[in-house]
């Protein structure tokens, strides 16, 4: 198995709070990996870390065979520049928790643009892009319709084919239904369910759906202050989870656990 | 007030001038606003830090001062400006230190989310403020820079002090000439007043334009 990502004994702390411990942990090519643990124990933050949006303190990260924080000089390992940092977030994409979408641009535009300004496609191709994307999130009618005249759900959407159309090697979920209304929830899951049966694009998700990260994933970390406690296939740690911190945590979602 | 009437080619010909010092000086002044404004997100301290300094100076400073400086005191050093070109230049600099923070703080107000997503979608520095910041940022910014054109009308008031023949310095003329104070103060009180609905109203048409399908909070952001 081919690793796209990999954390070497990354630390990050918020102040006084470390969010992660010498985190050790990959990636495989094309792997769904879900990241679940209670609030604050660091799993948003790999995400954040991955997208740059958070730098480390210590410690290594690798996306495909690139140091992701650093880059090689003549005279060793130097923090990242800002081109460096642009050549990597190539490789990766990002959904968030609030969507994002721009609000001044259309459903349509938002995912154009980007396709525009950054892979510099044609316009014409990058719109005839975006309406299929549009249609694999089944939202193909709502193209003109502006982020404030959809639903979370809709919107949430719009976001996952903003990002898909810029390719990234990674997609990164970062509790991508937390904040729609409970009806809303499962026309997003759907869409990813989708996804990582049709793609072979790697995937991280946080979530708290954990129906959803059984089916979704083919790995599951369980975190906990800052640290892997557990990770492995679905079913074993849904269903027969050895450490007692799992457990503890899973009760209070999941009633039958062993 | 039949006597005023006399004189209203002298109170068109200020008008005119008053008008076109303020349009003038807006323009200058919108533009300083922007160059200023987002020269304080630069990278470069030097950059940030002469935006700064030109804030300071011509927000803190008296704008009639900066006038004569601009009319007195330059050709001193050897730099004359014609009246109307001082005029123009002391009104929109001053302005445009007010603009600038106009412009910052409308920038600033966009949500972190924005940023982030820009930045996930991998757009370099000035496409993200380019395609994403600025066109949220400017709805913001309508009201105030509404609120600064007006100021900037009466501001202008100032320049006739500089020997510039705007409304004010022509209201001054015919009350020399008729020895009337009331009523040419009176007039172009009214004419300063009309003028400035005016651009109330230029203001409001603007926003409208540009608050269209444009909404800057989306749905479930709080």
């Amino acid at each position: 198995m081919e690793k796209i990502i990999e954390f070497q004994n990354v630390s990050k702390s918020f102040g006084d709070l470390q969010v992660l411990k010498n985190l050790d942990m990959h990636v495989n090519k094309g792997e769904k990996i879900a990241l679940i643990g209670p609030s604050g124990s660091g799993k948003t933050t790999i995400l954040r870390i991955l997208m740059t949006l958070e730098t480390i303190d210590s410690g290594h990260v690798v996306i495909n065979e690139d140091y992701l924080w650093h880059q090689q000089t003549g005279s060793g390992l130097v923090a990242a520049s800002e081109k460096h940092l642009h050549q990597m977030r190539e490789n990766v994409g990002m959904v968030f928790q609030q969507f994002n979408l721009f609000p001044h641009l259309d459903a349509i535009t938002n995912i154009v643009e980007p396709q525009v300004l950054v892979k510099g496609t044609d316009r014409v191709d990058a719109t005839v892009k975006a309406q299929k994307l549009l249609a694999l999130v089944g939202l193909e009618e709502k193209a003109k319709h502006y982020p404030h005249e959809l639903s979370g759900g809709q919107q949430q959407r719009v976001a996952i084919a903003r990002a898909l159309a810029l390719e990234p090697k990674i997609m990164l979920f970062d509790e991508v239904t937390s904040a729609l209304d409970p009806e809303l929830v499962d026309e997003v899951l759907n869409v990813l369910r989708v996804l990582a049966a049709d793609t072979d694009t790697t995937m991280l998700t946080v979530t708290h759906e954990m129906n959803f990260a059984r089916e979704f994933a083919d790995r599951v970390l369980f975190f906990d202050k800052g640290q892997i406690v557990e990770s492995g296939h679905p079913e074993k740690i849904f269903t027969t989870p050895e450490e007692p911190r799992t457990r503890n945590f899973l009760k209070k979602f999941i009633k039958d656990i062993a | 007030m039949e006597q005023i009437l006399e004189y209203s080619p002298i109170l068109i010909q200020g008008t005119i001038t008053t008008i076109e010092l303020t349009l003038a000086s807006a323009v200058l002044a919108l533009i300083i606003s922007f160059v200023v404004g987002l020269a304080r997100f630069s990278s470069l301290r030097i950059v940030r830090v002469a935006a700064i300094v030109y804030l300071e100076f011509f927000r803190g400073t008296s704008a009639i001062v900066q006038m004569f400086f601009m009319f007195y005191v330059l050709p001193l050093f050897g730099v004359t400006f014609p009246p109307l070109l001082a005029g123009i230049l002391a009104c929109g600099l001053n302005l445009g230190s007010y603009g600038s923070e106009v412009v910052r703080s409308a920038v600033l107000s966009v949500s972190k989310g924005q940023h982030e997503a820009a930045l996930a979608l991998n757009y370099t520095n000035y496409q993200r403020f380019r395609y994403v910041l600025i066109p949220q940022a400017i709805p913001v910014m309508i009201p105030t820079f509404g609120n600064l054109l007006i100021e900037l009308l009466k501001l202008t008031a100032v320049a006739s002090l500089i020997t510039i023949s705007d409304l004010t310095f022509m209201s001054q003329i015919i009350r020399v000439q008729t020895a009337l104070t009331l009523e040419p103060f009176l007039v172009i009180l009214v004419i300063y007043f009309i003028i400035s609905s005016v651009l109330v109203w230029f203001t409001k048409l603007v926003e409208r334009k540009f608050s269209k399908g444009r909404h800057t909070i989306t749905a479930k952001e709080g």
